[in-house]
């Protein structure tokens, strides 16, 4: 299985703070209010996030190495 | 983060409270300003969404019933609805309504009408609620607004429980006026500061 990452659409985030919640590698911040940002190093794909994401912005992508 | 639950994950019960005791004795209605002025201030103060993010207890509670209840189909909020137009429309439309409530509110102080013992759901349909009323305090006017603040309140938990219902869980938190609001505040807060 190819390492997948979440992506953020941010123009379309409402930075609620849902996926932060619910990711389990501590990922995902908020950045000022505005979006939600995801650390790619602590990513490990799980899609939690997309999953609990209200809006449905997030989506995977696989990392080429 | 999943971990050990803090103190603010469990302010789902407040909101739960808010909502019951509105049935009892509707001037708790007022208490409800905590939820408009507490992410505004953070927002401006602080120029991030921690409200939304930590301790907005209504998100909590559609969470938990959509989410570790079930009650939700989990599909995903249609495009038109998490667009700006909407959000912005949507946010544009409720502050309408809330100044329309402000300007009842003004004419019961005024005298001008007299009190409206109901709830205005979907501001639209007006509920009998007189037996939530044990009187007022210095004016009438102060229950005009406890009858309209808990219309404003109840109508988007109606609104809420909804979309929960038939897309995810916390679908509210994605056209929810507050955090719309506070969102745009951050931005324009942090504006030429983002990395993106």
């Amino acid at each position: 299985m190819p390492k997948r990452n979440a992506i953020v659409t941010v123009q379309e985030c409402v930075a609620c703070g849902c996926c932060v919640k619910v990711c389990p590698k501590n990922a995902i911040s908020i950045y000022k209010g505005t979006y939600a940002e995801i650390n790619k190093s602590l990513c490990v794909g799980c899609r939690k996030c997309a999953k609990e994401c209200p809006a449905s912005v997030i989506t995977m992508e696989v990392v080429k190495e | 983060m999943k971990g050990k639950k803090k103190w603010y994950d469990y302010l789902w019960v407040v909101s739960l409270t808010y909502l019951i005791l509105g049935f009892f004795n509707i001037l708790f209605a007022w208490l409800g300003l905590l939820c408009f002025f507490i992410p505004l201030i953070i927002a401006v103060a602080n120029g991030s969404k921690a409200y939304c993010n930590k301790y907005c207890g209504r998100g909590q509670l559609f969470s938990l019933i959509g989410g570790n209840f079930g009650l939700s189909r989990k599909k995903d909020i249609p495009k038109w609805m998490k667009s700006s137009y909407f959000r912005y429309g949507f946010l544009i439309f409720f502050f309408v309504m809330f100044f329309l409530m402000l300007w009842n509110t003004y004419l019961v102080f005024a005298g001008t009408k007299t009190l409206g013992k109901a709830v205005t759901l979907l501001w639209t349909f007006k509920l009998p609620w007189h037996w939530a009323y044990h009187g007022t305090l210095f004016s009438d006017g102060v229950a005009q607004f406890a009858f309209g603040f808990y219309s404003v309140m109840l109508t988007s938990t109606v609104l809420g429980f909804v979309t929960m219902v038939l897309f995810k869980p916390r679908s509210w938190c994605v056209y929810c006026p507050m955090g719309t609001m506070t969102q745009l505040i951050c931005k324009a807060k942090n504006r030429g500061t983002s990395d993106k």
